[in-house]
């Protein structure tokens, strides 16, 4: 039974949100059976929706990676959107500089690598802060996604701008060939499969491997780690290293998949939205994936909302937020409740 | 028992109510013209976003018209599926996403996938050799309103130094920059425009600070071409100088130091083009106009404005409306002293060569570096 507690908590969790959240809606004047039909309808109702759904949740288990690794070895990061920014930078320029040089294939390749290798130095350059100099870890990242938004403007506006590009900014194009697709008949492009890849390693990463095991007796108790002999910066540094990777690949969709080119819209807050999934998934990588699809699915049917209830688009953040409260607050029902107690022994 | 009779009872109720509104959009979807709407930021925006908003709120009175709306979507794939909602989910046959990176490739893309639905894009620049058949833009000349204000700020001005406060250095804002300058140098030939660009469209902390600073310079006349000029407007009230307003009317956000500002008329662009498909008429891929077509609008003076400025801004916006006003005639010079504009040579409106500017003109202080 106790087994069940992981999964139990968090559903009751969504159903006592989804109760407040109908409390609200009543209050803004609305009927909450039909909100929730709509949300049902624009999330999960047919398989347009399931596409739109599909389509958000990709960005969001990469970036979510992001917050949930630093948080296994202690470390509140939220620097994600730094991440995705400075990967779709890094697989912009690589994508750009070797458009018709090398085969699609390979440029592809390319552009991913450059994109972990830069979002992950990003983001381990955080860690190294924190380990070597102190620095709250929380702060520096937020202020180094200023700085990556600050440098995108920068070269979109300045260097990098396509003088075509007349209203709107954006670098070159990387080239239709260079370009990810769709998988098979869908809407739906190849980045979900990247989103599913991710997660499932780094599951294995963190849960499965002496590395994760380590990284997790860090998160603990970062001195006992210490005494107990790991190299404790090397690991909090790659943490960091690895979800800064996963945070840039979000980057290098934007730009490979869906823009096609550099802009300062690749800058489009899924960093931000990644810090909610890694804490309902409780940095559980395995956990991500049906977060970021519940997400992505309540993101999804925000346009639904508007159209047919005449809802603001910030009913959906009402909701986003009910979610997260009552989630976090729902945390301190582990081992309390009557599952948790085991059959025959009394305390 | 009687309480699962109860959630039966409630689970009942709900699939017939949802049932229920799905006939009714069976029948209005035979007979209404459907219109959609999207907005990269809030429908109160105070600026940019609500301007569209009142154009929308304007055609959806019409009881043949069901306009739906969507605000805050991000100009990445999220547009791209509001887009194709609207299509599959509530029949839209005419869609309007109005932020300018919603263009490439977002509409692109969507519209060569739904051949039978318009696309019409604010501001972007269709190209009948490149883009669908499907696809349109419509723009409007807002210069014209921004150079008389220029001509009312450079009456109202002491100091003869004004402020402009811009997101980010594209033809479209150069151009408003320069309008206003040359309308406030008609006035004064020696009234200079300070710029500030802050890197965003929507950026308030920035706004505020630049605002203060310019003030502070000796700066005595405030206007910006960002997507809500709220920040700016009140900022430039609460420090006592006077402001022009921008995208809609802001005069009740000064009630003392409120001139004039140029605002869209969008509920003229949307009705029109309604009427259009209602005739099953053919829609034109480009539209385009200013205060002549009624596309554009002044907002009404503020109480400082003085007679004498009323009668010179009002003279010139008759020269608009006949059609015999051209804003760029040469001589002009840039502020490096290049000449861009040679004597004897006129750009009017609908030149397409004012729609890649990329020159400040003499007067105004700053560069197009950012």
């Amino acid at each position: 039974m106790r087994l069940l507690e992981p999964l139990l908590i968090p559903l009751a969790a969504l159903v006592v949100s989804l109760l407040l959240f109908g409390v609200f809606v009543a209050l803004a004047g609305h009927n909450p059976l039909q909100v929730y039909h709509s949300i049902y309808r624009g999330a999960f109702g047919s398989w347009f929706s399931w596409q739109n759904t599909l389509v958000r949740a990709s960005p969001l288990m990469l970036t979510a990676m992001c917050t949930a690794l630093p948080a296994r070895v202690g470390l509140i990061v939220i620097g994600g959107e730094g991440a995705v920014v400075v990967g779709a930078l890094a697989a912009a320029l690589v994508g750009i500089g070797l458009n018709g040089v090398f085969a699609p294939v390979a440029v592809i390749g390319l552009m991913l690598l450059a994109a972990m290798a830069c979002g992950g130095l990003w983001v381990a350059a955080v860690g190294a802060l924190r380990h070597y100099r102190g620095v709250n870890e929380t702060i520096s990242s937020l202020l180094f996604n200023y700085i990556a938004i600050a440098i995108l403007n920068f070269l979109v506006i300045g260097p990098l701008r396509d003088p075509a590009s007349l209203n709107k900014p954006a670098s070159v194009p990387i080239g239709s060939d260079n370009m990810i697709g769709n998988i098979a008949e869908s809407s739906v492009h190849w980045g979900l499969a990247y989103g599913l890849l991710a997660c499932l390693t780094l599951w294995l990463v963190v849960r499965r491997s002496t590395m994760g095991f380590a990284m997790d007796v860090i998160g603990g108790n970062p001195r006992a780690a210490y005494l107990a002999g790991l190299p404790v910066g090397r690991l909090v540094i790659l943490a960091c290293l690895l979800g800064g990777a996963a945070a840039g690949v979000a980057g290098m969709l934007e730009v490979a998949a869906v823009h096609g080119r550099l802009s300062s819209s690749v800058n489009a807050g899924y960093g931000y939205a990644g810090i909610l999934v890694a804490f309902l998934a409780r940095h559980n990588p395995l956990a991500i994936i049906p977060v970021a699809l519940l997400l992505g699915g309540i993101r999804a049917s925000g346009g639904l909302l508007q159209r047919s209830h005449d809802l603001p688009d910030a009913t959906v953040l009402v909701l986003q937020g009910i979610i997260f409260l009552v989630i976090l607050a729902s945390e301190s029902l582990y081992g309390r409740t009557p599952l948790s107690q085991r059959p025959g022994v009394t305390r | 028992m009687k309480r699962r009779s109860l959630l039966k009872g409630i689970v009942a109720a709900g699939a017939a109510s949802a049932v229920a509104g799905l006939g009714s959009r069976a029948a209005w979807a035979q007979s209404k013209v459907r219109m959609g709407f999207i907005y990269v930021g809030p429908r109160d925006d105070y600026g940019y976003n609500q301007s569209h908003f009142e154009g929308k709120s304007a055609v959806a009175r019409l009881d043949w018209v069901k306009a739906v709306d969507e605000e805050n979507v991000p100009e990445t794939i999220e547009v791209v599926k509001t887009m194709e909602s609207m299509i599959n989910l509530d029949g839209a046959q005419v869609l309007f996403p109005t932020s300018f990176g919603y263009f490439d490739p977002h509409i692109l893309k969507v519209a060569r996938k739904y051949p039978e639905v318009k696309f019409l894009h604010c501001g972007g620049l269709w190209d009948a050799s490149k883009h669908p058949r499907n696809v349109g833009s419509y723009f409007g000349y807002i210069d014209e309103p921004v150079y008389l204000a220029g001509i009312v700020a450079g009456h109202a001005s002491k100091t003869g130094k004004l402020g402009y406060i811009a997101a980010i250095p594209i033809p479209q804002v150069l151009r408003n920059i320069n309008s206003f300058t040359l309308g406030a140098r008609s006035v004064n030939p020696q009234i200079t425009t300070q710029v500030v660009f802050t890197g965003g469209w929507s950026n308030p902390v920035k706004e505020a600070e630049s605002a203060n600073s310019m003030v502070d310079q000796g700066i005595d006349v405030l206007t910006c071409h960002v997507d809500s000029p709220k920040v700016v407007v009140e900022t430039a009230e609460k420090r006592g100088v006077y402001c022009c307003g921008y995208h809609t009317d802001q005069s009740a956000l000064a009630p003392r130091g409120f001139l004039t500002g140029s605002e869209w008329n969008w509920a003229k662009v949307y009705i029109d083009y309604a009427e259009l498909i209602r005739a099953n008429a053919e829609i034109p891929n480009l539209v385009r106009g200013g205060l002549r077509e009624g596309i554009v609008k002044s907002s009404g003076y503020g109480p400082a404005v003085s007679a004498a400025a009323k009668q010179a801004a009002d003279a010139v916006r008759q020269k608009f409306m006949d059609g015999s006003m051209v804003v760029y005639k040469g001589p002009i010079k840039d502020n490096t002293g290049k000449l861009v504009i040679a004597e004897g040579v006129e750009h009017g409106q609908t030149d397409i060569t004012l729609e890649s500017m990329d020159w400040l003109v003499e007067g105004v202080i700053g560069t197009t570096k950012g």
